[in-house]
């Protein structure tokens, strides 16, 4: 920790505690593959790593500029078509595969350069419609622009044809990995110094208080114009290995579905901390693939899950954990076990009980008439039997009841948790 | 020439009302100037017209010679211009450190840089810690600016205006809204960080502004009816029916 001292601090000495995030998430790249090897495992977490990427670079904008985009999906996208015709061009076979996320990168940064210098103009709401209108525009472009886009089919190619790099010809699934891993771990913390460069501070004046910016010599539009095109930058990167993970670029890559799912990907994770976007990325991604294939509602469960964190947690998981931080620098952590367990326990339960009887409405609507057998958390159930109806909406209703009992509870052991206690008189 | 500041003819209208009406004033460099007059007679718009907050209807601002019309409020600080404001403009949601750091940054030359590791360079962060003693905030140093006192964002809000080192500090009522005790300190606090400097301020109470100043004027529904040191000020007939006058209406 930092000494009391101020003139003799050490400006800018890189400690363990700084550094050790960096190699705690490095060990996990490095091992993860080895842990959970399998083709499948491999591809949801280059997906993963991709989303990271993406999710950071989102949040140079929104967490750390101030600035609302709802059309920012275009920048990754334009990063995987552009590979991609990299890929199919016939100069490909001396272009070492590593180094095409730069390409996309540059291609990024080129087009949020020329896109920026008019949109950066202000932020608020004139930005926010602005990269909606142009979300709107890029995607109309796929279908017109076909010999760029592709038309429907998108465009395709072959990552394996490029200049074999030291041997590897990156057709295994861990080789790709590891590639993408790489440029993930690159891109965060090339992403994390920005934010304590002089600009990236002005960054968050300029988000906080643009016109106050302006009076200390910074052009408050300047400022982010640089932030845009940095985000610009490490999207195109992100494309860049979306093409080289999935050899294909799509409209869905870059319309503003894509786009509000990044939004969304970030606020979950929480724009107020570096690291959130990461959480939020990670989270989505494991709903998405694990969530996604044990039920048709997934996308339900998310936008819900996504409304009740803008509206009682608008840090997002980010925020939720760090807003333990103080009960743990009081060393009362461990007071609210007990209630997490009386409280949110029967929450969660009473929860995934009333899903369950979602999903048996869901199921009477939708299956075959005369299917009535249904998996539900891995048992089968007979939704044309009463039982099973009992049996949910107990739990359902028990649950959320025991936790709204339990909720005082929880709320007196968090302020108890969060304010310092004062010594006890001493007797005179 | 030695003007560090001179307004000729500068006017500005919102609408159909006038507000300032053709002010002309020369500032002498290194001189304190104090601007008073009754609640809405145009002298926080005349502070934005200088600073290129608003643009003016017409007339000229001269900052040591240089005309000012058109440019903007980064450029004519990036010439030697710093302002405060009348209500509270600060970075409410960093900390106080990196409020005052953000303040010196242009001033030390690190421009738009993204290649300079901000706490890495000992001038800026020394320099910095320096401006939070002098304006006593060393203590709430990693708070968020947004939680200080009233009186405390009033130090920090002076603090940010004379971090960058520019030669002409414009401050819009410093004191207002502070106990006897804070008037005290932040009057003390101005006159040490300006020395050497130009110094134009807005002030409302008579005993900060006949210790402070080397010359007043008088600002009057946008008119400035006299100019002068505070005894050819305090005895002039004309400021003491306007600004007497003036000063029971609002009451
Ligand atoms: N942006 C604006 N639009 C319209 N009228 C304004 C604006 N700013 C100030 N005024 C008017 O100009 C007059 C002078 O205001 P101001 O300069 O704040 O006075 P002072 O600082 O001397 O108390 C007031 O009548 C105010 O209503
Ligand atoms: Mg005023």
């Amino acid at each position: 920790m930092s000494t009391a001292n101020t003139t003799n601090r050490a400006y800018g000495a890189i400690t363990l505690g700084t550094l050790l995030p960096w190699i705690i998430g490095a060990i996990i790249l490095l091992v993860l593959p080895i842990l959970m090897g399998s083709k499948g495992q491999l591809t949801i977490m280059s997906q993963m790593s991709i989303m990271v990427v993406f999710a950071l670079a989102y949040n140079m904008l929104l967490g750390q500029g101030g600035m609302l985009s709802f059309g920012h999906a275009v920048y990754m996208g334009m990063g995987s078509f552009l590979c991609l015709h990299v890929m199919n061009a016939s100069y490909f076979g001396s272009v070492p595969l590593p180094i095409l996320p730069l390409i996309g990168g540059f291609f990024g940064l080129g087009i949020a350069m020329i896109i920026g210098s008019f949109s950066t103009r202000s932020a608020g709401t004139i930005f926010a419609m602005i990269s909606l209108g142009l979300g709107e525009l890029m995607a109309a472009c796929v279908l017109i622009i076909v010999v760029f886009f592709g038309g429907e089919e998108g465009i395709s190619g072959y990552r394996d044809e490029g200049l074999p790099f030291f041997g590897l010809e990156f057709i295994s699934h861990i080789e790709v990995f590891y590639l993408i891993a790489f440029w993930l771990f690159v891109s965060a913390a090339l992403m994390f110094l920005f934010s304590r460069t002089p600009v990236g501070r002005m960054a968050n004046a300029v988000r906080d208080n643009p016109e106050r910016a302006q009076f200390l010599g910074y052009s408050a539009r300047w400022v982010r114009f640089v932030s845009f095109s940095a985000s610009g930058f490490f999207c195109g990167i992100a494309g860049g290995l979306s093409a080289i993970l999935f050899e294909i670029a799509t409209e869905s890559d870059l319309n503003v579905t894509a786009s509000g799912v990044i939004l969304l990907i970030v606020f979950l994770g929480g724009v107020g901390f570096f690291w959130g976007p990461i959480i939020g990325a990670v989270v989505f991604i494991l709903l998405q693939t694990v969530l996604g294939l044990q039920t048709h509602l997934w996308e339900l469960y998310v936008g819900v899950i996504f409304v009740a964190m803008v509206m009682y947690f608008p840090g997002g998981l980010a925020g939720i954990i760090m807003s333990h931080a103080v009960a743990m620098s009081l060393g009362k952590l461990g007071l609210l076990v007990r209630p997490y367990l009386t409280c949110v326990l029967p929450a969660i339960i009473g929860i995934l009980g009333l899903c369950g009887l979602i999903e048996m409405i869901f199921h009477m609507r939708e299956a075959p008439t005369g299917e009535t057998e249904m998996t539900l958390f891995w048992t089968a159930i007979d939704t044309h039997h009463i039982w099973a109806w009992l049996v949910f909406g107990v739990i359902a209703a028990g649950g959320i009841l025991l936790a709204r009992q339990q909720s005082s509870v929880l709320k007196e052991a968090w302020d108890q948790a969060n304010t310092i206690d004062t010594p006890a008189e001493e007797p005179s | 020439m030695t003007l560090a500041l001179e307004l000729d003819d500068l006017r500005k209208s919102f609408g159909s009302a006038e507000i300032i009406r053709g002010l002309n004033l020369k500032v002498e460099k290194g001189e304190r100037h104090a601007i008073i007059g009754p609640n809405g007679a145009g002298k926080s718009t005349m502070f934005n017209l200088i600073t290129g907050r608003f643009p003016q209807t017409s007339g000229h601002v001269r900052l040591h010679g240089t005309d000012l019309t058109g440019l903007q409020p980064f450029q004519i600080n990036r010439l030697g211009l710093s302002r405060s404001f009348q209500i509270t403009n600060i970075f409410p949601k960093m900390t106080v450190f990196e409020n005052v750091r953000c303040s010196l940054l242009w001033s030390m030359g690190f421009k738009y840089s993204f290649w300079n590791m901000v706490s890495r360079n000992r001038a800026l962060n020394e320099g910095a810690e320096e401006i939070l003693e002098q304006i006593n905030l060393t203590v709430r140093r990693d708070l968020p600016a947004g939680v200080l006192s009233y009186a405390e964002q009033r130090a920090l809000e002076i603090g940010i205006t004379i971090a960058g080192g520019a030669d002409v500090i414009m401050l819009d009522e410093p004191t207002a809204g502070m106990s006897n005790t804070e008037t005290d300190y932040i009057v003390n606090l101005i006159e040490k960080v300006t020395e050497n400097k130009t110094l134009i301020v807005v002030e409302h109470d008579m005993g900060v502004v006949f210790g402070l100043a080397d010359r007043i004027s008088v600002l009057v529904y946008g008119e400035i009816i006299a100019t002068g040191t505070p005894e050819e000020v305090r005895s002039d007939q004309k400021v003491q029916e306007a600004y007497l006058g003036a000063a029971l209406e609002d009451h």
